[in-house]
């Protein structure tokens, strides 16, 4: 192996920091739209967490009653040491997240608390199913409702950069509508004519690794140059930075995608999860400079941007037996983009007493997430009610496309 | 002597990890009798256990791991009473410090150190320090020191690694070995939680997963939950009764998270019949269900206890029957009738021969192998043989991929690499999204041939067979290799491509990469 061990040993550390916490993959091919009148461009990101976020920690209803008792010990304060940024006189955003909070104020930002999927169970894998399936239940893995949306475009030049990291696609943007994946290594490259006989050979033997094999191919041309350079360290925290941080920079480009996905993992807080500092705290504050790096990465492009942040479920309002919580029901989903009709708090707030809990123990969702997502893409894409109730969604048309949440 | 060639690729493929190189004759072995070739391992007595010299116990690895954190918390103790100046006091570490008796919780955070999320960081360094020489580079260049010294936490991962490498090169078919792995992926944890999971990654499948790969389901999965490993995995020592001794007294409670995942995960599977009720009464059933700690106030440290003082009293009910045993008694006698339970008997026959056969497995075969599952009261080894006896077994297409793990081994197989150091193995898996003993949650790795077929990993295992080929080509004739890898059941076009390629090495990357050695 030619090059040096410092540079391999970064690469191994960085590759397993990142598959220890983020992905990202896209879609192939540039929408073509018929807004050259107002020159709009516009970009969607989905950032699906994994494990299930405590929306109750992250966006906390410290002026319902009964949320400091329920969340006893990681309960966050308006005031004192690490207070909670108030977003309005009831609801505080977790210290941990300042660029949200800045968005926030700046109008491109809001929050939509007490929501769910139509996922009733508490599984991860088949609450992660549905989340990123689309359909309103689990065991629907072939395909997720980012590339059945994609399906529904009008389908432009394909895109001359992309970037996945994670030798997988996220099952959200799983399906027919190819996708592009991309991740970094210092391995020397096999040469070009051993994998174009490769190529020929899978060609006539195996059409699934042929394909797969020309995806690989050309996504790692358009990588190279690009200057993602390793760095050694940092946790799951820095590689949710960086892995922002390479898919803006891909989509701020004239020819780069602009629809794409990444997951982070790791937010299952069973035990210690933190209050204003902590495990919790932390990831936090690896999303909040993912979004950040999102704003200044894509630049001029910020304006027509929208990042719907979702988890699968949510946790416990009460906090278990080890200062963490298990696994509930309602949750948040954060937005975050220049095109977000923000500066709000986006809640039907169901109450926490005991009688208004999911169960008498989750926080009850009172919207549903499809509808958000569905506004969305209404709004950003011009996607149809019917398609998105029928295709993308499929069955769920009684959540309508929520309105007003772009510009 | 009858030849089957197409059997043997399946026997050597499906169910081993590939042909040996050299004068193994696997191949030639497996296509005179395909189902004995890979039967012959069932019948070893003690197959299944690693057992070398070097490789410690739980409990002495967990003894290990507290003197380690220990003696560096008395060292971050004495640098901060030397900061403090005052030169005239003797410093901090010169007597151990009496310290007052630690709850379990706190030990847990000791042991995890501060953060249990944000140990990867650590975890990636010692993934890093085991990459002391390149991906896959041939061990006849020698290893590079490691920038520092490995830890005892680095070492033994690095040895249990290891021991575990070699056994699959050297396995004759590699049955027991994938059951092995099919297993210890069924019951996985992940070396990520913190430093007492990485030491006891190893230690974990020797103990818990080893003795019973073909034994009973039931001992395995007993094994499993009161393995120190895994109650530390999924947070079942920090989990107190409600109104238990302990719980009352520190106003802490339950953890239903290892609970949760024995009924999802390990057993009944998602839709098995559970409720929500059931998984919290099962919580409350395993709580005392912990592992002794450095001071050992409640038994050998790092070895399982159950904590009478953290264990929740009283009768619980757990899929719709009361269990009224006092202790540990309870919580065996719950695991011993979820071993038994038809939803097992499906969830596992499903993923046994999802693993094997298909991502769709023939519902023939799945009926049969859980009709062995349930007739045999859960005995692995009937299982195992089940599905190599089964016809299905045998006539479905080599549809499945194999795994970064598998792919590796048996690159190393039939090159005849014996492995010294993991660590080109460790970094080959760290780069193809399978990085050993640490998947990214309690389900384990993915089981499908889409997960593994990513056009990224593809092309990675491309860089990864192009890279081993520049290096060992030239000791090999790609043609023979062919022969040995599937002589007849080599497709005519792969055949040709090797036959052309420009140069040894291209050949012999090509022939790692062909559908022949990547798919099972």
């Amino acid at each position: 192996m030619d090059c040096s061990e410092s540079l391999t040993m970064q690469a191994t550390s960085r590759r397993a920091l990142l598959l220890g916490g983020a992905s990202f993959a896209a879609w192939a091919y540039l929408p073509k739209f018929a807004r050259a009148a107002d020159g709009r461009d516009p970009r969607f990101v989905t950032i699906i967490l994994r494990g299930a976020l405590d929306g109750l920690a992250t966006v906390a209803p410290i002026g319902d009653p009964d949320y400091a008792g329920l969340h006893g010990a990681i309960a966050l304060r308006s005031d004192g040491p690490n207070a909670a940024v108030m977003l309005d006189p009831f609801f505080g955003l977790h210290p941990a997240m300042p660029e949200f909070a800045r968005m926030y104020r700046a109008k491109q930002a809001a929050v939509v608390h007490a929501v769910a999927t139509s996922y009733r169970d508490r599984s991860h894998f088949d609450g992660q199913d549905v989340l990123e399936s689309g359909f309103p239940g689990p065991g629907r893995v072939q395909s997720g409702w980012l590339n059945r949306a994609l399906e529904a475009l009008p389908k432009g030049e394909r895109v001359t950069s992309a970037l996945a990291v994670g030798p997988t696609t996220p099952l959200v943007l799983r399906g027919a509508a190819p996708t592009v994946g991309w991740a970094p290594t210092a391995l020397p490259q096999a040469a070009d004519d051993t994998a174009m006989r490769l190529l020929d050979l899978y060609q006539h033997r195996d059409p699934t690794l042929a394909s797969a094999l020309t995806q690989g191919l050309q996504l790692e041309k358009q990588a190279q140059g690009d200057e993602m350079k390793p760095k050694p360290g940092g946790g799951g925290v820095a590689a949710m930075r960086l892995v922002a941080r390479g898919a803006a920079k891909l989509m701020a480009a004239d020819d780069g995608p602009r629809i794409g996905a990444l997951a982070f993992d790791g937010w299952d807080t069973h035990a210690n999860e933190g209050g204003p500092v902590g495990r919790l705290a932390q990831l936090l504050g690896g999303l909040d400079g993912a979004l950040a790096e999102f704003q200044s990465g894509l630049g001029a492009r910020w304006r027509d941007t929208v990042i719907v942040v979702a988890t699968e479920f949510g946790r416990t309002a009460r906090i278990n037996g080890t200062e963490g919580t298990d696994h509930g029901t309602g949750t948040i989903a954060l937005l975050a983009g220049g095109a977000v009709n923000g500066g709000r708090m986006i809640t039907d707030w169901p109450g926490l007493k005991v009688a208004n809990l999911y169960q008498a123990r989750d926080l009850a969702p009172t919207t549903d997430l499809r509808a958000v997502i569905k506004g969305v893409l209404h709004d950003q894409f011009g996607l149809g009610e019917r398609v998105l109730a029928e295709t993308v969604f499929p069955d769920s048309a009684p959540a309508k496309p929520m309105k007003g949440l772009v510009v | 002597m009858a030849r089957d060639s197409q059997a043997a690729l399946i026997a050597l493929n499906r169910f081993g990890f590939g042909a040996r190189g050299g004068a193994s004759g696997d191949f030639i072995n497996a296509a005179s009798d395909p189902r004995g070739f890979v039967l012959a391992e069932l019948a070893r007595p003690n197959g299944a256990l690693l057992e070398v010299p070097g490789l410690l116990s739980t409990p002495e690895l967990g003894k290990q791991v507290f003197d380690y954190q220990f003696e560096i918390q008395q060292a971050r103790n004495a640098a901060k009473a030397a900061q403090q100046g005052a030169s005239e006091t003797p410093p901090q570490d010169a007597k151990p410090q009496p310290r007052r008796n630690l709850s379990l919780s706190t030990a847990a955070k000791e042991i995890a150190g501060r953060d249990p999320a944000m140990q990867p960081q650590a975890a990636d360094g010692a993934n890093a320090a085991m990459s002391s020489s390149a991906t896959m580079q041939p061990s006849v260049n020698p290893p590079k020191p490691p920038a520092q010294p490995l830890n005892i936490i680095q070492k033994t991962f690095r040895a249990e690694a290891l021991a575990r490498l070699q056994r699959g090169v050297v396995a004759d078919c590699g049955f027991v070995e994938r059951l092995v792995v099919f297993w210890s992926n069924h019951f996985c944890i992940s070396a990520n939680k913190g430093a007492l999971a990485r030491m006891w990654a190893g230690s974990f499948e020797r103990e818990a997963i080893r003795p019973h790969v073909l034994g009973r389901f039931g001992d395995m999965l007993k094994a499993v939950e009161q393995h120190p490993a895994m109650l530390f995995f999924l947070d079942n020592q920090q989990s107190l009764g409600p109104e238990s001794r302990a719980g009352i007294n520190r106003n802490r409670g339950l953890n239903e998270n290892l609970a949760r995942e024995i009924m999802e995960l390990h057993t009944l599977g998602v839709g098995g019949g559970y409720t929500q009720d059931d998984v919290t009464a099962l919580a409350r059933v395993i709580t005392g269900w912990t592992f002794a700690g450095r001071r050992g106030q409640l038994g050998t440290p790092g070895s399982f206890v159950f904590n009478a003082n953290a264990h929740q009293p009283g009768p619980q009910q757990v899929l719709g029957k009361t269990y009224a045993q006092a202790g540990v008694a309870q919580g065996e006698a719950v695991l011993s009738d979820i071993a038994r339970h038809p939803s097992t008997a499906k969830f596992i026959a499903t993923k046994f021969a999802r693993h094997f056969v298909a991502d769709d497995p023939p519902p023939a075969l799945v009926a049969k192998l859980q009709d062995t599952f349930t007739r045999t009261d859960g005995d692995l080894r009937a299982l195992a043989t089940a599905l190599v006896q089964s016809n299905e077994a045998w006539q479905a297409p080599l549809t499945k991929m194999r795994s970064p793990y598998e792919f590796l081994l048996a690159s190393g197989r039939l090159l005849a690499r014996n492995p010294e150091d993991p660590g080109r193995y460790l970094n080959g898996l760290n780069l193809l999204g399978q990085p050993l003993w640490s998947p990214a949650g309690p389900n384990g790795f993915p089981d499908t041939a889409a997960a593994w077929a990513a056009p990224e990993g593809i092309k990675l295992r491309l860089d990864i067979s192009a890279q081993l080929a520049s290096q060992l080509a030239d000791r090999f004739d790609p043609r023979d290799l062919l022969e040995l890898v599937a002589a007849d059941a080599a497709a005519p076009e792969t055949r040709r491509t090797i036959e052309r390629a420009e140069s040894r090495q291209q050949a012999l990357a090509l022939l790692l990469m062909s559908p022949e050695f990547q798919r099972r």
